[in-house]
């Protein structure tokens, strides 16, 4: 069957039937090509959904002090309430069960030069766990690290932006600018996802702001994030206890609603989660169509070929093929056939698809890509079924009597 | 060669059957040239496609050069029809794809000939039908008698013991009718048998012996004196 007498046969049959040919391998590699699409499109329409949604981390509280609005325990109202390292301390020995991490982040601005260049940048006094909440991407050095903590090291990392405003093209690294009246060493650069603003961002180590203004130990805010395996329901409790410790802790009423602030980004994490689940389930349903669509495309074709092919089928009988050579000529044919065009409009899906990058970023789809083992996997299956499509009339040519078919005109 | 034993077969017509072979005896030796005669309806074609096994009858005897020939599955009748039998069809039946040489080295692509002998052979037999030229042509390129001549080719390339025709003259003019008779004729010369069916009595009396068919029977069977269709070709 596979023998190279077999193989000259089947490429003969299909160079010199070039219309026929042309016309499945067509088929075959449009319905491909539309499937790498479609998928390819879906996946693009998902990556500018989680760009919208998930540039920070979403297992995330954020604590703000306020002020009180009810006198509680023999303290007045409008009293100001700040958080302290004690505070962090305490968070971290009370809860250590839900706790992933915790930092503190104290915002200012300062006037930041370096040589003949000088502008505004807000700064955020930060411990090393800040790195994960707003996932920020270091491109070059490191990021701020438990030892300029202890050390109150004067070492900032600057956004991208920041070193192309007042380095223009240098490399920023080792060198040291103005902040605020103090030099500062540029250990880290980093990228954020985040757009613009984020990129003219400047971190340094908390325990170095305290340091600056006067050795207080004064918090802005704390940022902390509860492991995410605790779960949607575990959060909130979580979340409860957290308000209950902390209005213990600074005597604020249970019931004021200034004193202290949580914000719970799992809230919106949860409804990003099940917009996700819902866009993914309307791509498996598009991806799934399409390969259907593609599948009766090519089954289509390949009854078509088989049908057009009955007289000579019995001709070929007639001359001694037996219907096992009937039908695996046809099938070898169309697997042939379907195999080349489907790897080609595959790669020209892919191709196309790698080429249009953030092109059509305006209508809600950026990077399409296809999974190269989804997108093989989907060449396959149409193959396969493309093959039986073919098997099917194929066999019933094999059974058809030479003389019946030699009639079909 | 050939022996047939009360012959029967009919076709369904929806719900009413219509008995098309009630009953042949039949019987050639090696070397005949035998014409089958009948009006059409008489089941002429009928049987010659059972003896080409490209139909079945629903009883009877048939033997082939000694093999019973009986409930043979498709791949068996494949194989037999492949190694017995050479087919010339009214319609010539070429593949119109496959050039001359290319139709004329099909039997022998399914008798698993190795590509270079299944080419020199179609080209040998291209030259006994007067073709040699037109090997690489596609079968459009070819006039009707072209067209006939290399479907013989096609026929004999396989050395068939047995050439069946089915009306090899009913799409041709007389004179390409009596210039393909006088090939069939040559060949039987050389000793094949050779079975013709068809309506034109100048056919049938350029074979050695006719058959006549009516209404399913054979009603008569005679020897005849052979016309030799060189007579009539220049």
């Amino acid at each position: 069957m596979f023998s190279r007498d077999t193989w000259k046969e089947i490429f003969d049959t299909i160079k010199k039937n070039k219309l026929r040919t042309f016309l499945s391998g067509f088929t075959v590699a449009l319905g491909i090509f539309i499937v790498v699409i479609l998928v390819g499109f879906t996946n693009g329409l998902q990556n500018t959904f989680d760009e919208f949604f998930s540039d920070d981390a979403t297992n995330t509280f954020f604590l703000f002090p306020g002020r009180t609005s009810e006198p509680y325990k023999g303290y007045k109202s409008g009293r100001r309430i700040e958080f302290d390292n004690s505070d962090i301390a305490d968070i971290k020995e009370n809860f250590p069960m839900f706790l992933e991490y915790i930092t503190p982040r104290t915002t200012r601005s300062a006037l930041v030069k370096y040589k003949g260049e000088s502008n505004n940048y807000t700064n955020r006094a930060v411990g090393p766990a800040h790195q994960f909440n707003e996932k920020t991407i270091m491109m070059k050095g490191r990021y701020i690290n438990e030892t300029d903590i202890q050390d109150k090291a004067k070492h900032i990392v600057i956004g991208r932006l920041v070193e192309k405003d007042l380095f223009k093209g240098e490399d920023a690294i080792g060198k040291y600018v103005d902040l605020g009246g103090s030099a500062f060493k540029i250990v880290g650069v980093f990228q954020d996802d985040g757009g613009d603003n984020e990129e003219r961002f400047i971190y340094m180590p908390y325990t170095t702001r305290q340091l600056i203004e006067k050795s207080t130990d004064e918090v802005g805010q704390i940022i902390l994030a509860f492991k995410p395996e605790i779960g949607y329901a575990a959060a909130l409790t979580f979340e409860k206890q957290l308000d209950k410790f902390l209005r213990d802790k600074k005597f604020i009423s249970p019931e004021d609603e200034n004193g202290i602030f949580i914000r719970n980004v799992a809230d919106n994490y949860r409804q990003n989660q099940q917009f996700a689940v819902v866009l993914g389930i309307i791509s498996s349903v598009f991806a799934l169509g399409t390969i259907i669509a593609g599948i009766i495309g090519i089954s289509n074709i390949m009854v078509f070929v088989v049908k057009e092919r009955t007289k000579e089928l019995g001709i070929r009988k007639a001359m001694g093929a037996t219907p096992a050579s009937v039908i695996g000529t046809i099938l070898m044919e169309s697997i042939v056939i379907t195999a080349f065009s489907g790897f080609v409009g595959m790669m020209i899906g892919v191709a196309l698809l790698s080429s249009l990058g953030e092109k059509l970023e305006d209508f809600f789809i950026k990077n399409p890509y296809i999974n190269m083992g989804f997108a093989i996997f989907a060449t396959l299956v149409l193959i396969v079924f493309g093959a039986l499509a073919g098997y099917v009339p194929a066999r019933r040519a094999a059974k058809i009597k030479p003389i019946v078919a030699l009639r079909d005109e | 060669m050939i022996e047939i034993k009360d012959l029967h077969k009919s076709y369904k017509m929806g719900s009413n059957s219509l008995h098309v072979l009630k009953g042949i005896n039949f019987s050639a030796k090696a070397g005949e040239l035998v014409a089958i005669m009948g009006s059409s309806g008489s089941g002429k074609s009928t049987l010659l496609n059972i003896l080409g096994m490209l139909d079945e009858a629903d009883s009877g005897e048939y033997t082939l050069d000694g093999v019973p020939i009986r409930d043979l599955s498709e791949t068996k009748a494949a194989q037999y029809r492949n190694k017995f039998l050479g087919f010339v069809f009214q319609s010539f039946n070429l593949i119109n794809y496959k050039s001359a040489m290319e139709n004329v080295a099909l039997p022998l692509y399914y008798q698993r000939v190795a590509r270079k002998e299944r080419q020199e052979k179609a080209l040998n037999y291209l030259e006994r039908v007067g073709l040699k030229e037109w090997a690489e042509h596609l079968p459009n390129e070819l006039s009707g008698g072209q067209k006939q001549r290399v479907a013989i080719a096609r026929a004999m390339a396989a050395e068939p013991k047995v050439l069946l025709a089915d009306e090899p003259t009913g799409a041709l003019d007389s004179k390409t009718s009596y210039e393909v008779m006088d090939l069939i004729q040559k060949i039987n010369d050389e000793g094949n048998t050779i079975l013709v069916v068809t309506h034109e009595e100048d056919i049938a009396h350029m074979c050695k012996r006719i058959v006549h068919l009516r209404d399913g029977v054979i009603v008569e069977d005679k020897k005849v004196e052979q016309v030799r269709a060189s007579e009539y070709v220049q």
